[in-house]
């Protein structure tokens, strides 16, 4: 049952957050070398599931192993970046300031604040207040904040939120380079089309897990011609079955059919 | 240590950023201090209460800033992201400290040296002790602090915290009637309450009669210091619901 090659196994995950259960029964496996899309609605868990992979976020149940250790396990804390949904830095420090501050917690070199502040294109910005920022550029400064190290796994928490598309599309380039240096990223997003940029995703709904497949198989899967549609029938059919459903509606009726 | 320095650091630079606080935080007491001179004038009163600004400054001001300043790491995912780190609740807690101490005793310095030279207060005793005793009143403040913000959820809750922590001891430390006039069993509170073992090394320190008391009373406040640091760490936590 248990890869020796995966770098991120969860098992039979449960987390309570208030009253809810947001997480049931998580069951996947990520490899390392490449890119793990994460993708749900608003509210489904995403962001849970990411935080008890950190070993961030008491759990109810199941277990999480990160590089053959316990989530959270003190040896993780130099080897896993974690880019938080809202951008956890100081708003009163310039660029430079907040990401040499968290280079000193990890021990390292002002030389690899000066290297992430550019791969993440914040040179221009460095001497400015974190404070007078837009919404994508503190996103970047968080995001340059969880790459410090080249840790060995990479948790990014909808880091595009507020790109315009070319930058989008340089972070993915970038998110591509380091999956290929054979780390293991994971990345949450609700955007569907960010999914085809994927070499796997993780499906998540109402806290549990819908499918764990790659781009190309859901679209073959559903029969569905862009990943927003693919989703949706998905959605529709609760979950991978049979046959595909031709189309949504009919396997809308059918799912309502089987829920009762 | 190193840590710990880094984030003593970031803590002032982040201070720097705000000079409208800092002159604030360096120039209030100094006027309250002015005020309290003004209002005693040709009286006695003032070379007995002039000493026990000095101890409330620190404290009152340090508890402030803390409080708001980790209720913020505690909000913002900061701290979430420090704790996923290697860096240990200690560095964290006495990179606050520290910086926050070193914040204090300069308020210090600028409140002692105004209160001597302008207003004529007559420090017969130690320098050296009173600037002890500010900067452990610093770090009352803040360890106080630290707890106080695990303990709210917004920044209108943790200010509240203000007068629950501070104005009972200022009632009770002997300020407003000495401590031996109070209800017995106040008189007890009180004499075990850090801020007055403050403000009476302070008296002491004064009046140059610093004795073993004074020590005592030195001992109480490290103790309760160490307490309230005890508690504000097990707030911090690394896993959250
Ligand atoms: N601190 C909390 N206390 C109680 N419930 C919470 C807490 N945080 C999140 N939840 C609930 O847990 C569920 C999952 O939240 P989570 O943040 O993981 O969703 P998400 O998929 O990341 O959503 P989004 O795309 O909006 O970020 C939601 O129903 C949310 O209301
Ligand atoms: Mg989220």
């Amino acid at each position: 049952m248990t890869n020796k090659t995966a770098c991120i196994q969860v098992q039979r995950l449960s987390v309570k957050r208030g009253k809810s259960l947001v997480l049931q029964d998580i069951d996947c496996e990520l490899a390392p070398g490449r890119i793990v899309g994460l993708l749900g609605p608003s509210g489904s868990g995403k962001s849970t599931l990411l935080r008890s992979i950190v070993g961030n976020q008491i759990t109810a149940g199941g277990t999480v192993t990160v590089l053959g250790q316990p989530a959270g396990h003190k040896s993780l804390r130099h080897r896993v970046g974690y880019m938080t949904q809202a951008a956890s830095v100081y708003d009163d420090l310039t660029v430079q300031q907040n990401v040499a501050y968290f280079a000193k917690v990890l021990g390292l070199p002002d030389a690899e604040a000066t290297r992430v502040i550019e791969a993440t294109d914040l040179q221009d910005q460095a001497k400015r207040l974190v404070l007078d920022l837009s919404g994508g550029q503190r996103n970047r400064v968080s995001l340059a904040i969880a790459l410090l190290g080249s840790p060995d796994i990479v948790i990014l928490d909808e880091p595009t939120v507020g790109l315009d598309p070319v930058l989008r599309a340089e972070l993915w380039a970038l998110f591509a380079k380091l999956a290929k240096t054979g780390i293991c990223l994971l990345v949450s997003s609700h955007v569907m089309d960010e999914a085809m940029r994927c070499d796997e995703m993780l499906l998540l709904r109402n806290g549990k897990l819908l499918a764990q497949l790659s781009p190309g198989e859901l679209l073959r899967r559903t029969g569905a011609s862009d990943p927003e549609d693919a989703f949706l029938r998905l959605i529709a059919s609760g979950g991978l079955g049979s046959a595909p459903p031709r189309d949504p509606s009919t396997a809308r009726h059918r799912a309502e059919g089987e829920g009762s | 240590m190193k840590r710990t320095a880094a984030t003593a650091a970031r803590v002032l630079t982040q201070i720097r950023h705000d000079p409208r606080t800092i002159a604030l935080m360096l120039v209030v007491p100094s006027l309250l201090i002015g005020l309290m001179a003004w209002i005693f004038t040709d009286t006695e009163v003032f070379q007995r209460i002039g000493p026990a600004m000095i101890a409330l400054f620190p404290f009152v001001v340090m508890f402030l800033v803390t409080s708001i300043a980790t209720l913020r790491e505690r909000r913002s995912g900061t701290l979430e992201r420090l704790l996923s780190m290697p860096l240990a609740k200690g560095e964290f807690i006495f990179g606050y400290a520290l910086a926050f101490t070193l914040v204090a005793v300069l308020q210090t310095v600028i409140a002692v040296s105004f209160a001597l030279l302008v207003l004529g207060l007559q420090i017969s005793g130690s320098l050296v002790l009173l600037f002890s005793v500010a900067a452990l009143d610093a770090l009352l403040g803040t360890s106080l602090g630290l707890m106080a913000s695990a303990f709210a959820r917004t920044e209108f809750q943790v200010v509240q915290f203000m007068p629950l922590l501070i104005f009972p001891q200022f009632l009770l430390s002997g300020l407003i009637l000495p401590r031996e006039q109070l209800p017995g069993t106040l008189e007890v509170i009180g004499d075990w309450l850090p801020l007055s073992h403050a403000i009476d090394a302070l008296g002491d320190v004064a009046a140059g009669t610093e004795d073993s008391g004074t020590w005592a009373s030195l001992l109480v406040i490290g103790a309760w210091i160490l307490g309230a640091l005890l508690v504000g760490s097990l707030t911090l936590r690394r896993r959250t619901p």
